[in-house]
């Protein structure tokens, strides 16, 4: 499996936070990803949207609730088609089912299209280690397996590298004279991958959707290789999560509408590419054997939890990572596994193990923007919420680096606040003991541990004189209504 | 609404505004009472438990939420300048308290009744125009809560469009997060302030002299980084405006 580092998210995001550089890539994602995105909502009309909204959820939930049955119906037509079905519990045997069929297949060398799964598993280190070559040839997957890094965004993958820093790679590791005009560098990187694509024994590929009334794989791409990957080499093995399943081609449309247009804007993308079963007798090209690895690795975790199955339902679009502010500032290395942002606080810690992840949970404002974002209508700050319940529940608070004996301090909370006495002492109290740090109704600065994460860069106000329940005591319990209407008011302004 | 009998409001006004800023509940109960309404405060109230809640604390959390729906059993009305914690009556209590179907019920019924301060005047007193007048070059700041959880985006901005003397400029990225988010502010500093200060660019960037909202949480994190920065916008609450005290005549 890739490498977790959920843990590092404090540490790392305060440095990423800092880097000028990410930052100005991270600009496009606001403005460029979510902008588009909400034009192309427009063009339809919200209406027509939240229609589409609701019928994919719809397809989702169902699909979900009865997985057990469309696996086995996918079963069946991928090997009616004359594919091969896997299932892997887990990522090493994921790894383990690719590598014994590149085993068998003799398979020297290899051309992968995106796929988020397979950087989840970990799949290149471990073909590498068998002495094949792997090539990325989506793009961005490309320069980032170049730079030895992961993806920083679900759809587009180097989205954290300036056009300088790729130009400067391509020159490194093919050594073709530096530029930064990127319809040159795609060109280079086009003809560098062309070579690889017509040499591959084997295309790996992801899926966006696995059709099961037809065993049928789909993958949305912009670029065409994926449908290189899926054609040329002999072998194709196609390669995803069990929940990407869904029932029918009829079922495909809505989300055909709603994936190009919640990741990038575009009413369609530049390709659709639908994959059934090797190539047949009649069939002029294509690869002579099609495999299929559908991988649990901890979904099933996902899907026996009513709170947060709907974390299946995400069709990996970015709309949340884009619209969320914390990604926005941090970037999605910090988040320190494959999946970023809003939908990876929910799914990394469920697939790694929150005692992993104790951070990422805990690192949201629980504002709501991916909620609405989501073309599925994933509720992801209900699934935060409980995720730190179950952090909240668990025996070792401490695990949180953010946390600050937070179990003790909530009961201290829960007691002061269950005694509006009490309360009210406190406040006296507080009002005593700020007058050296109060001035001018405000404190710039005060030592405790919490309050001064406030001060650092805000003033706080200082505590007034009086709380209002004082005042309400003082002055307003007796008063009533006023017996002028507001169109009296009006007319007497200088009554204010 | 005064030729009638008056309406009977109950004020939830919060810890924030109970603890921090007073003058903020006292502009609420002025322009109730203005409007023909009558206002009680149920003295006992304290927290509804939303810091615990965000939290993980859920227990901590029903302990203080039982409190809210107790002393609010008898009201008509519950009016709370603040969407976040009104959000936190009206959509977080019944999903505290979902599988208790006795205390369920009750949180529903406090839920039913329960009204963020604009969204009381506009859709239960059908007022828009309260008569007030501020002289202000203002901007809007809707709260994450308020937008997201109870779905209030009008409201606010009919009331303060209707004010006299209110210059009342639009916000860039209005519907962003300032980065408060309750404990978030000071568990994430970083981010938190990061967020802060996109969002005070945005606002300063529109000339506005005062910033309003429906909640004093984002004022208070949106003032103080305002203030840190020696930035001479200040921040009301919509009830201040409406209450037109300040800045009239």
């Amino acid at each position: 499996m890739a490498e977790v580092k959920t843990r590092d998210f404090y540490p790392a995001s305060a440095v990423s936070i800092r880097d000028p550089q990410l930052r100005r890539a991270l600009e496009r994602v606001g403005t460029g990803f979510d902008g588009a995105r909400r034009e192309a909502i427009d063009e339809v009309s919200p209406e027509v949207w939240e229609g589409w909204r609701d019928e994919a959820r719809r397809i989702k939930e169902h699909t979900l609730e009865h997985l057990d049955y469309y696996l086995e119906v996918l079963y069946d037509t991928v090997t009616a088609a004359g594919g091969q079905v896997h299932f892997a519990r887990d990522a090493a045997e994921a790894n383990a089912i690719v590598a014994e069929i590149a085993r068998r297949n003799d398979v020297k060398l290899v051309t992968k299209g995106k796929s988020m799964v397979s950087e989840e598993l970990g799949l290149n280190d471990a073909l590498e280690d068998m002495g094949i070559e792997v090539y990325e040839t989506d793009l961005g997957e490309y320069i980032i397996q170049l730079a030895h890094e992961t993806p920083s965004h679900l759809v587009a993958p180097a989205l954290h590298k300036t056009k300088e820093q790729v130009a400067q790679l391509l020159t490194d590791h093919l050594g073709v004279p530096y530029t930064d005009d990127i319809e040159s560098m795609a060109q280079t990187a086009r003809q560098a991958l062309r070579e690889k694509f017509l040499a591959a024994d084997m295309g790996i590929s992801g899926a966006n959707f696995l059709v099961a009334e037809t065993g049928t794989l789909v993958i949305i791409t912009n670029e065409g290789n994926g449908r290189l990957c899926t054609s040329a080499p002999r072998i194709h093995v196609g390669i995803t999560g069990m929940e990407k399943v869904i029932p029918s081609l009829q079922d495909l449309a809505v989300f055909l509408r709603l994936l190009p247009r919640s990741a990038t804007g575009q009413r369609i993308s530049s390709y659709v590419s639908m994959v059934t079963g090797p190539r047949r007798a009649t069939d002029e090209d294509g690869p002579e054997q099609f495999h299929l690895v559908i991988v649990d690795n901890g979904r099933s975790r996902l899907l026996g939890d009513p709170q947060l199955r709907e974390a299946l339902y995400c069709i990996r679009c970015g709309a949340c990572l884009n619209i969320c502010p914390v990604y926005q500032k941090v970037g999605g290395h910090a988040y320190g596994w494959v999946y970023p942002g809003p939908i990876g606080a929910i799914v990394s810690p469920t697939l790694v193990g929150l005692d992993q992840a104790p951070d990422l949970p805990q690192a949201s404002s629980l504002c709501g923007a991916c909620r609405e974002a989501c073309p599925i209508r994933i509720n992801i700050p209900r699934m935060l919420l409980h995720l730190r319940h179950k952090l909240a529940e668990s025996p070792e608070p401490a695990e949180v680096s953010a946390g600050a004996g937070g179990k003790l301090l909530a009961r201290a909370y829960a007691h002061i606040m269950s005694r509006p006495g009490l309360l009210g002492g406190v406040h006296k109290l507080g009002r005593a003991l700020q007058k050296p740090w109060a001035k001018g109704g405000k404190i710039s600065s005060l030592p405790l541990p919490l309050v001064s994460n406030w001060t650092r860069s805000r003033d706080l106000p200082a505590l007034p004189s009086r709380t209002f329940r004082e005042v309400w005591r003082d002055e307003l319990s007796g008063q009533g209504p006023d017996s002028l209407t507001p169109a009296t008011r009006r007319q007497n302004p200088g009554e204010d | 609404m005064p030729s009638r009998q008056p309406l009977e409001s109950s004020l939830f006004v919060t810890c924030i505004i109970d603890q921090f800023y007073p003058e903020v509940g006292v502009s609420v109960v002025r322009v109730l009472h203005r409007l023909g309404v009558a206002v009680d405060f149920p003295t006992d109230q304290t927290c509804c438990g939303q810091p615990l809640y965000n939290s993980g604390f859920t227990r901590e959390a029903r302990r203080l939420a039982r409190r809210v729906i107790d002393s609010f059993a008898a009201c008509d009305y519950v009016v709370v300048p603040s969407g976040s914690c009104a959000a936190m009556l009206r959509v977080f209590y019944p999903e505290l308290f979902a599988e208790e179907p006795a205390l369920l019920q009750q949180a529903q019924a406090l839920a039913a009744k329960t009204y963020e301060f604009s969204e009381f005047l506009v859709d239960v007193l059908k007022v828009e125009d309260t008569g007030s007048t501020y002289r202000a070059q203002a901007t809007y700041h809707p709260g994450c809560h308020l937008l997201r959880e109870l779905g209030v985006r009008e409201a606010p901005q009919m009331l303060l469009q209707q004010v006299g003397g209110l210059d009342l400029k639009g916000l860039p990225q209005a519907e962003s997060c300032c980065g408060f988010g309750g404990t978030f502010s000071v568990k994430y500093p970083h981010i938190s302030e990061g967020m802060v200060a996109d969002k005070i660019d945005n606002v300063t960037s529109t000339g506005a002299d005062t910033l309003v909202s429906c909640d004093m949480s984002c004022l208070m994190n949106i003032g103080g980084g305002l203030a840190r920065r020696g930035l001479p916008v200040k921040v009301r609450h919509l009830a201040q405006i409406l209450e037109g005290e300040e800045a009239s005549g």
